[in-house]
């Protein structure tokens, strides 16, 4: 946990495994669910729905936490594209099992062995979740994590 | 800490899903049953199940990654086991030179469609796969992608698909089987609400566009729920119009089924135990086609028009009938107005066999094949504003052309045409 500073401790939300991998990068949190397709810019990985509330922010190299994805299953390709070109996320935290983010995800790892953890939170494990700042992700078919570090009381 | 969403379901596998898996089959039906199996897991299903059919909507070129995944299936030795037919793609093959795009992106999408024909799918290249032959019949398991395909296959037809999307639906129709899930199970079929219709005069739902803003309302009212319309005179309930109702309420609210007391397979057959009792009952007025009407319009009535797009979902045979009788008067559209009708390739052969596409081409209007004029640049980049009787094409266009949009009847569309500007009857829709 070196990557999150020497004098932290470390906190720690466990998650179920929807696509294994391992991620590190800022958290960011949706407000609105989002479709990819049509929602995000292709080639660059930043929101463009006219109608979504952080329409200009960018996904790429982001933890991003969201409940589901909206709208076309199209969505699973524009994300695979989007990894595949290292402008998408680096992991994904749903509250839903969301069949088109995974498929998404599942298919980049197939084509080209790059893996972007999925992780599945209940309600509860989110709220423990910072708001902002670094998170490292790790995720096997067996457990899965989200760790990030908090300044030392000590 | 832990914020486990933690359901566990085994999921059994069968000797020859095994096989499947194992990449005894090969490679290629390895890859494809671990994107089928992934699936099961996600959707916490207890086994696969056979498909009698799938339609691809992986077709579409949307970069780079959609084009690897089929081309590394195609290189694998995978092809399909089950009929399989093609959604829109980015091209029309029968026109070329039509999409406006630079060379790159036309020899990728071509790749593209190439690689899905080579997987052994056949070169239909229709959101409308339910106006060909040998389609599916009531209670069929199939693995159809595309929302307005989707909806279509489980409310007309009474044929059972989940709402299957890219990578996956080559994967079935490869390995043959789905997790039996989502709308697969009888008992997600079960409408969870009443809408009822009766309040709308039957002169209102004269009009097809009117069963379009009614499934825009659908849409909106149940989201992804299950229900049923009650109220609604079989006799005025064809094909054409429940396409235009399902593709919009897919589009609104992500519909994938719908039932209608009397007129959709599982509801005559329910007979009265649909709507069973309690269920929530919302009653559809006149005023909310309205404001559905004016929620799926950015123009406005007397703008100078530029272009009618018609035929999303695709055109079918007995529209193009329609069509053809309205246009056989002679009267030419205004010279700076094009009408576009987007249809397949086999309902156009048959229009043509018919003279129903001769009559239309000649009185002016262009016909595309193969994609759709919401998808790819066809529309010339002068166009302003246009009009269309689909809800589907009323809720992509603004946001996927920049352009101003009317929404209005089939008649309210030639009518503007002809005029060169937006003409819209306001007695039709009260």
């Amino acid at each position: 946990m070196s990557r999150l500073g020497s004098d932290a401790a470390v906190r720690q939300v466990r998650a179920l495994t929807l696509c294994a991998g391992d991620g590190f990068g800022e958290i960011l949190w949706l407000d609105e669910p989002l479709s990819f397709w049509g929602g995000t810019d292709l080639a660059s990985g930043v929101i463009i729905d006219v109608h979504h509330p952080q329409r200009g922010l960018s996904l790429a190299g982001r933890v991003v936490v969201m409940s589901a994805s909206r709208g076309s299953s199209s969505s699973s390709s524009v994300l695979a594209e989007q990894v595949r070109a290292g402008v998408g996320p680096v992991a994904i935290v749903l509250s839903s099992r969301d069949l088109i983010v995974t498929l998404g995800a599942l298919a980049a790892a197939e084509i080209y062995g790059i893996r972007m953890p999925i992780l599945l939170l209940d309600a509860a494990g989110l709220a423990l979740l910072p708001r902002s700042g670094p998170v490292v992700v790790s995720a096997t078919d067996a457990a899965a994590s989200v760790n990030w570090s908090v300044p030392s009381t000590s | 800490m832990s914020g486990q969403t933690g359901q566990s379901v085994q999921l059994h596998l069968t000797v020859e899903d095994q096989a499947k898996l194992s990449g005894a089959l090969g490679p290629g039906m390895a890859m494809a049953m671990r994107i089928v199996v992934a699936l099961a897991r996600l959707s916490l299903a207890p086994q696969l199940i056979d498909v009698e059919s799938a339609h691809i909507d992986g077709c579409l070129y949307h970069g780079q990654a959609g084009l690897d995944f089929a081309e590394k299936l195609v290189e694998l030795g995978a092809v399909v086991t089950v009929p399989t037919t093609l959604n829109v793609s980015s091209l029309d093959l029968m026109h070329p030179g039509l999409v406006r795009q630079g060379p790159a992106e036309t020899a990728a999408a071509r790749r593209l469609m190439d690689a899905y024909v080579a997987l052994g799918a056949r070169s239909t290249w229709t959101c409308a796969p339910y106006q060909l032959d040998g389609r599916p019949t009531e209670g069929i398991d199939i693995a159809w992608a595309e929302s307005n395909a989707i909806v279509f296959a489980n409310s007309v037809l009474g044929a059972r698909t989940a709402r299957y999307g890219d990578f996956v639906d080559i994967c079935a129709a490869i390995t043959g089987r789905v997790p039996l899930a989502g709308l697969h199970v009888p008992e997600n079929r079960v409408p969870t609400m009443q809408l009822d219709c009766s309040g709308i005069p039957s002169r209102v739902l004269d009009s097809d566009a009117a069963w379009a803003a009614l499934g825009f309302v659908v849409g909106q009212q149940v989201g992804e729920s299950v229900c049923i319309l009650t109220g609604l005179a079989p006799e005025i309930a064809n094909e054409d119009r429940l396409k235009a109702l399902g593709a919009t309420a897919a589009s609104s609210g992500g519909v994938a089924l719908f039932h209608i007391k009397g007129v959709t397979p599982e509801a005559v057959a329910a007979g009265a135990a649909w709507p069973a009792e309690g269920v929530l009952r919302v009653e559809i007025t006149p005023t909310m086609l309205r404001a559905a009407r004016d929620e799926l319009t950015t123009a406005t009535i007397g703008d100078r028009l530029d272009a009618v797009s018609i035929g999303t979902p695709h055109f079918s045979l007995t529209e193009f009938a329609k069509l053809a009788e309205i246009l056989d008067d002679g009267v030419p559209f205004h010279p700076s107005c094009t009408v576009w009708i987007s249809t397949s390739r086999d309902v156009l052969a048959t229009a043509q066999a018919a003279g129903f596409a001769q009559v239309c081409e000649a009185s002016g209007a262009k016909i595309v094949v193969d994609t759709c004029t919401y998808l790819v640049p066809i529309l010339a980049e002068t166009v302003r504003t246009a009009m269309t009787t689909s809800g589907k094409w009323a809720w992509y266009a603004p946001a996927n052309m920049g352009i101003s949009v009317m929404f209005g009847s089939l008649a309210e569309c030639i009518d503007s045409a002809r005029a060169g500007r937006v003409i819209r009857s306001e007695s039709a829709w009260q």
